[in-house]
Protein backbone atom coordinates (compact mmCIF):
# COMPACT_ATOMS: atom_id res chain seq x y z
CA UNK A 1 0.00 0.00 0.00
CA UNK A 2 2.87 2.40 1.19
CA UNK A 3 6.55 2.73 -0.11
CA UNK A 4 7.43 -0.64 0.42
CA UNK A 5 5.47 -1.98 -2.15
CA UNK A 6 7.27 -0.07 -4.79
CA UNK A 7 10.66 -1.91 -3.70
CA UNK A 8 11.60 -4.84 -5.64
CA UNK A 9 14.58 -6.16 -4.05
CA UNK A 10 16.62 -4.24 -0.77
CA UNK A 11 18.57 -1.22 -1.41
CA UNK A 12 17.21 1.94 -2.73
CA UNK A 13 14.95 3.31 -5.75
CA UNK A 14 14.74 6.12 -7.68
CA UNK A 15 11.62 8.38 -8.21
CA UNK A 16 11.26 12.35 -9.08
CA UNK A 17 10.45 14.92 -6.63
CA UNK A 18 7.02 15.53 -7.83
CA UNK A 19 5.73 11.90 -7.27
CA UNK A 20 7.12 11.57 -4.19
CA UNK A 21 5.91 15.01 -2.81
CA UNK A 22 2.59 14.34 -4.43
CA UNK A 23 2.77 10.52 -2.11
CA UNK A 24 3.30 12.67 1.19
CA UNK A 25 0.69 15.28 0.26
CA UNK A 26 -2.24 12.76 -0.46
CA UNK A 27 -1.53 10.41 2.51
CA UNK A 28 -1.69 13.51 4.61
CA UNK A 29 -4.86 15.14 3.55
CA UNK A 30 -6.19 17.37 6.56
CA UNK A 31 -10.00 18.27 6.51
CA UNK A 32 -11.64 21.31 7.20
CA UNK A 33 -15.42 19.95 8.56
CA UNK A 34 -17.33 22.56 7.19
CA UNK A 35 -20.31 20.84 8.74
CA UNK A 36 -23.56 22.93 8.03
CA UNK A 37 -25.89 20.42 8.75
CA UNK A 38 -27.25 16.99 8.94
CA UNK A 39 -24.20 15.52 7.07
CA UNK A 40 -22.00 16.26 9.72
CA UNK A 41 -23.43 13.76 11.62
CA UNK A 42 -22.04 11.24 9.04
CA UNK A 43 -18.46 13.08 8.78
CA UNK A 44 -18.54 12.65 12.71
CA UNK A 45 -19.53 9.44 12.37
CA UNK A 46 -16.53 8.84 9.41
CA UNK A 47 -13.76 9.89 12.76
CA UNK A 48 -14.96 7.07 14.79
CA UNK A 49 -13.01 3.76 15.26
CA UNK A 50 -15.42 1.59 13.06
CA UNK A 51 -14.77 3.79 9.96
CA UNK A 52 -11.40 5.10 11.14
CA UNK A 53 -10.32 7.70 8.79
CA UNK A 54 -7.31 7.60 10.17
CA UNK A 55 -6.35 4.47 7.91
CA UNK A 56 -6.26 7.21 5.14
CA UNK A 57 -3.85 9.55 6.98
CA UNK A 58 -6.74 12.09 7.47
CA UNK A 59 -8.08 11.93 10.69
CA UNK A 60 -6.78 15.17 11.85
CA UNK A 61 -9.62 18.10 11.35
CA UNK A 62 -8.57 20.71 11.64
CA UNK A 63 -10.86 23.25 12.96
CA UNK A 64 -8.66 26.65 11.36
CA UNK A 65 -8.49 26.62 7.80
CA UNK A 66 -4.94 27.72 8.13
CA UNK A 67 -3.80 24.04 8.54
CA UNK A 68 -6.29 22.13 6.07
CA UNK A 69 -6.07 20.84 2.29
CA UNK A 70 -9.23 19.66 1.90
CA UNK A 71 -13.20 21.58 2.97
CA UNK A 72 -15.36 18.63 3.32
CA UNK A 73 -18.95 20.83 3.03
CA UNK A 74 -21.40 19.10 4.63
CA UNK A 75 -24.89 19.89 4.33
CA UNK A 76 -27.43 22.56 3.20
CA UNK A 77 -25.56 25.68 2.12
CA UNK A 78 -27.95 29.10 2.44
CA UNK A 79 -27.21 32.28 0.37
CA UNK A 80 -26.13 33.91 4.13
CA UNK A 81 -23.86 30.82 4.85
CA UNK A 82 -22.48 30.99 1.20
CA UNK A 83 -20.05 33.87 2.02
CA UNK A 84 -18.73 32.50 4.80
CA UNK A 85 -18.44 28.86 3.66
CA UNK A 86 -16.25 31.28 0.90
CA UNK A 87 -13.95 32.75 3.26
CA UNK A 88 -12.90 29.95 4.93
CA UNK A 89 -11.92 28.48 1.85
CA UNK A 90 -9.89 31.94 0.58
CA UNK A 91 -7.99 31.45 3.70
CA UNK A 92 -6.73 28.11 3.28
CA UNK A 93 -3.36 27.58 2.13
CA UNK A 94 -2.54 26.40 -1.19
CA UNK A 95 -3.08 23.69 -2.40
CA UNK A 96 -6.78 22.84 -1.46
CA UNK A 97 -9.84 20.47 -2.39
CA UNK A 98 -13.39 21.05 -1.78
CA UNK A 99 -15.47 17.98 -1.28
CA UNK A 100 -19.50 18.64 -1.61
CA UNK A 101 -21.04 16.04 0.58
CA UNK A 102 -24.43 15.36 0.56
CA UNK A 103 -27.42 16.12 -2.39
CA UNK A 104 -27.96 19.79 -0.79
CA UNK A 105 -24.67 21.01 -1.61
CA UNK A 106 -24.67 19.23 -4.87
CA UNK A 107 -27.45 20.45 -6.05
CA UNK A 108 -29.64 21.76 -3.54
CA UNK A 109 -31.29 18.88 -2.63
CA UNK A 110 -34.82 18.90 -1.27
CA UNK A 111 -34.63 22.27 -0.74
CA UNK A 112 -35.54 23.96 -3.84
CA UNK A 113 -36.29 27.46 -1.86
CA UNK A 114 -35.61 30.82 -2.07
CA UNK A 115 -33.13 30.83 0.44
CA UNK A 116 -30.62 27.46 -0.22
CA UNK A 117 -27.97 27.75 -2.62
CA UNK A 118 -28.54 25.15 -5.75
CA UNK A 119 -25.10 23.57 -5.79
CA UNK A 120 -22.00 25.23 -4.24
CA UNK A 121 -20.12 24.84 -7.56
CA UNK A 122 -21.98 28.28 -8.16
CA UNK A 123 -18.87 29.90 -5.63
CA UNK A 124 -16.45 26.93 -4.93
CA UNK A 125 -14.65 24.51 -7.54
CA UNK A 126 -15.76 21.58 -5.98
CA UNK A 127 -13.38 18.63 -6.78
CA UNK A 128 -15.81 15.80 -5.78
CA UNK A 129 -19.56 15.25 -5.22
CA UNK A 130 -21.31 12.76 -3.19
CA UNK A 131 -24.51 11.47 -3.71
CA UNK A 132 -26.93 10.85 -1.12
CA UNK A 133 -28.76 12.18 1.57
CA UNK A 134 -26.49 11.88 4.00
CA UNK A 135 -23.93 9.69 2.59
CA UNK A 136 -22.75 6.86 4.37
CA UNK A 137 -19.36 7.48 6.01
CA UNK A 138 -18.17 4.31 3.35
CA UNK A 139 -18.88 6.91 0.67
CA UNK A 140 -17.39 10.06 2.11
CA UNK A 141 -14.46 7.68 2.61
CA UNK A 142 -14.37 6.74 -0.90
CA UNK A 143 -15.12 10.13 -1.76
CA UNK A 144 -11.40 11.05 0.05
CA UNK A 145 -9.95 8.21 -1.85
CA UNK A 146 -10.73 9.96 -5.14
CA UNK A 147 -9.53 12.96 -3.95
CA UNK A 148 -6.54 11.79 -2.83
CA UNK A 149 -6.05 9.98 -6.56
CA UNK A 150 -6.20 13.38 -8.29
CA UNK A 151 -3.73 14.53 -5.36
CA UNK A 152 -1.56 12.04 -6.57
CA UNK A 153 -2.09 12.79 -10.59
CA UNK A 154 -0.97 16.67 -9.86
CA UNK A 155 2.42 17.94 -10.69
CA UNK A 156 4.51 20.93 -8.92
CA UNK A 157 3.75 22.99 -12.53
CA UNK A 158 0.18 22.52 -11.88
CA UNK A 159 0.31 24.76 -9.26
CA UNK A 160 2.92 27.00 -10.58
CA UNK A 161 0.73 30.13 -11.97
CA UNK A 162 -2.79 28.49 -10.30
CA UNK A 163 -5.19 31.63 -9.45
CA UNK A 164 -8.38 31.16 -7.14
CA UNK A 165 -11.30 30.91 -9.00
CA UNK A 166 -13.39 34.30 -9.46
CA UNK A 167 -17.10 32.86 -8.85
CA UNK A 168 -20.10 34.90 -8.36
CA UNK A 169 -22.68 33.98 -6.57
CA UNK A 170 -26.10 35.60 -7.53
CA UNK A 171 -29.28 34.35 -6.18
CA UNK A 172 -31.86 33.30 -9.29
CA UNK A 173 -34.31 31.34 -7.28
CA UNK B 1 29.66 5.33 31.08
CA UNK B 2 29.05 8.32 29.50
CA UNK B 3 29.38 6.44 26.18
CA UNK B 4 26.20 4.27 26.81
CA UNK B 5 24.04 7.46 26.22
CA UNK B 6 25.05 7.81 22.84
CA UNK B 7 22.26 6.67 21.81
CA UNK B 8 19.95 8.62 23.64
CA UNK B 9 21.70 11.91 21.96
CA UNK B 10 21.76 10.83 18.58
CA UNK B 11 17.71 9.96 18.69
CA UNK B 12 17.24 13.33 20.48
CA UNK B 13 19.69 14.68 17.25
CA UNK B 14 17.67 12.40 14.35
CA UNK B 15 14.40 14.01 15.90
CA UNK B 16 14.99 17.82 15.78
CA UNK B 17 16.94 16.91 12.06
CA UNK B 18 13.27 15.21 10.68
CA UNK B 19 11.19 17.60 12.54
CA UNK B 20 13.30 20.69 10.77
CA UNK B 21 13.17 18.56 7.44
CA UNK B 22 9.52 18.38 7.86
CA UNK B 23 9.00 21.85 8.52
CA UNK B 24 11.40 23.33 5.93
CA UNK B 25 10.23 20.84 2.96
CA UNK B 26 6.65 21.84 3.22
CA UNK B 27 8.68 25.48 2.48
CA UNK B 28 10.00 24.44 -0.37
CA UNK B 29 7.66 22.21 -1.64
CA UNK B 30 4.02 23.85 -0.73
CA UNK B 31 3.05 26.95 -3.14
CA UNK B 32 3.16 29.91 -1.49
CA UNK B 33 0.17 32.65 -2.85
CA UNK B 34 -0.65 34.74 -0.15
CA UNK B 35 -3.72 37.37 -0.97
CA UNK B 36 -5.62 40.03 1.15
CA UNK B 37 -8.28 37.27 1.58
CA UNK B 38 -6.05 34.73 2.84
CA UNK B 39 -3.98 36.41 5.15
CA UNK B 40 -7.20 38.23 7.01
CA UNK B 41 -8.31 37.65 10.40
CA UNK B 42 -10.00 33.63 11.11
CA UNK B 43 -12.85 34.98 12.93
CA UNK B 44 -14.95 31.78 11.51
CA UNK B 45 -15.62 33.14 8.22
CA UNK B 46 -17.16 36.29 9.19
CA UNK B 47 -15.49 39.46 8.86
CA UNK B 48 -13.96 40.90 11.96
CA UNK B 49 -15.46 43.70 13.77
CA UNK B 50 -13.68 46.30 15.92
CA UNK B 51 -10.28 46.26 17.66
CA UNK B 52 -8.85 42.94 19.84
CA UNK B 53 -7.44 45.60 22.37
CA UNK B 54 -11.24 46.44 23.90
CA UNK B 55 -11.13 48.24 27.27
CA UNK B 56 -13.44 47.53 30.10
CA UNK B 57 -14.63 49.52 32.60
CA UNK B 58 -12.63 49.58 36.03
CA UNK B 59 -16.07 48.73 37.74
CA UNK B 60 -15.92 45.56 36.58
CA UNK B 61 -12.37 44.98 37.76
CA UNK B 62 -13.89 46.09 41.47
CA UNK B 63 -16.72 43.47 41.22
CA UNK B 64 -14.20 40.99 40.49
CA UNK B 65 -12.29 41.72 43.59
CA UNK B 66 -15.93 42.05 45.74
CA UNK B 67 -17.21 39.01 44.10
CA UNK B 68 -13.60 37.04 45.82
CA UNK B 69 -15.21 38.27 49.61
CA UNK B 70 -18.66 35.99 48.59
CA UNK B 71 -16.54 33.09 46.64
CA UNK B 72 -14.24 32.47 49.93
CA UNK B 73 -17.13 32.78 52.27
CA UNK B 74 -19.02 29.97 50.18
CA UNK B 75 -16.22 27.75 49.80
CA UNK B 76 -16.21 27.55 53.30
CA UNK B 77 -19.20 27.57 54.76
CA UNK B 78 -21.20 24.73 51.93
CA UNK B 79 -18.92 22.01 53.62
CA UNK B 80 -19.58 23.15 57.00
CA UNK B 81 -22.72 23.21 56.27
CA UNK B 82 -23.02 19.44 54.49
CA UNK B 83 -21.11 18.15 57.40
CA UNK B 84 -23.43 20.16 60.19
CA UNK B 85 -25.38 17.35 61.71
CA UNK B 86 -22.73 15.48 62.36
CA UNK B 87 -20.33 17.59 63.47
CA UNK B 88 -22.44 18.98 65.75
CA UNK B 89 -23.31 15.94 67.51
CA UNK B 90 -19.56 15.59 68.34
CA UNK B 91 -18.49 19.20 68.96
CA UNK B 92 -21.68 20.86 70.44
CA UNK B 93 -22.15 24.62 69.67
CA UNK B 94 -18.68 25.74 69.39
CA UNK B 95 -19.83 24.22 65.45
CA UNK B 96 -21.95 26.80 65.52
CA UNK B 97 -20.02 29.54 67.08
CA UNK B 98 -16.70 28.98 65.22
CA UNK B 99 -18.44 29.43 61.81
CA UNK B 100 -20.18 32.75 63.27
CA UNK B 101 -16.79 34.17 64.28
CA UNK B 102 -15.77 33.20 60.43
CA UNK B 103 -18.45 34.97 59.14
CA UNK B 104 -18.47 38.37 61.16
CA UNK B 105 -14.87 38.57 60.10
CA UNK B 106 -15.66 38.45 56.96
CA UNK B 107 -19.09 40.51 57.44
CA UNK B 108 -16.16 43.05 58.73
CA UNK B 109 -14.79 43.08 55.12
CA UNK B 110 -17.80 43.50 53.71
CA UNK B 111 -19.12 46.32 55.64
CA UNK B 112 -16.03 48.02 55.02
CA UNK B 113 -16.34 47.61 50.94
CA UNK B 114 -19.96 48.99 51.63
CA UNK B 115 -19.10 51.79 53.57
CA UNK B 116 -16.23 52.99 50.79
CA UNK B 117 -19.11 52.70 48.43
CA UNK B 118 -17.66 49.62 46.64
CA UNK B 119 -21.04 49.19 46.01
CA UNK B 120 -22.13 52.30 43.98
CA UNK B 121 -22.05 51.40 40.25
CA UNK B 122 -22.56 55.17 38.81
Amino acid sequence: MGLESLLKQDGYFTTKVDALVAWARKSSVWPMPMGISCCAIEMMAVGDPKYDIARFGSEVMRFTPRQCDLMIVAGTVTYKMAPVVRKIYDQMPDPKWVIAMGACTASGGIYRTYSVVQGIDQFLPVDCYLAGCPPRPDNLLNALIMIQDKIGRTKAADFKNAKPPELELTQRN
Amino acid sequence: MLETYIPVFLVLIIAVAIAIAIAFSSVLFGPQRPDAEKLSTYESGMKPVGTTKDRISIKYYLVAMLFIIFDIEVIFVYPWAVEFKKLFAEFGTSVFVSMLIFLIVFELGYLYAFKKGGFKWD
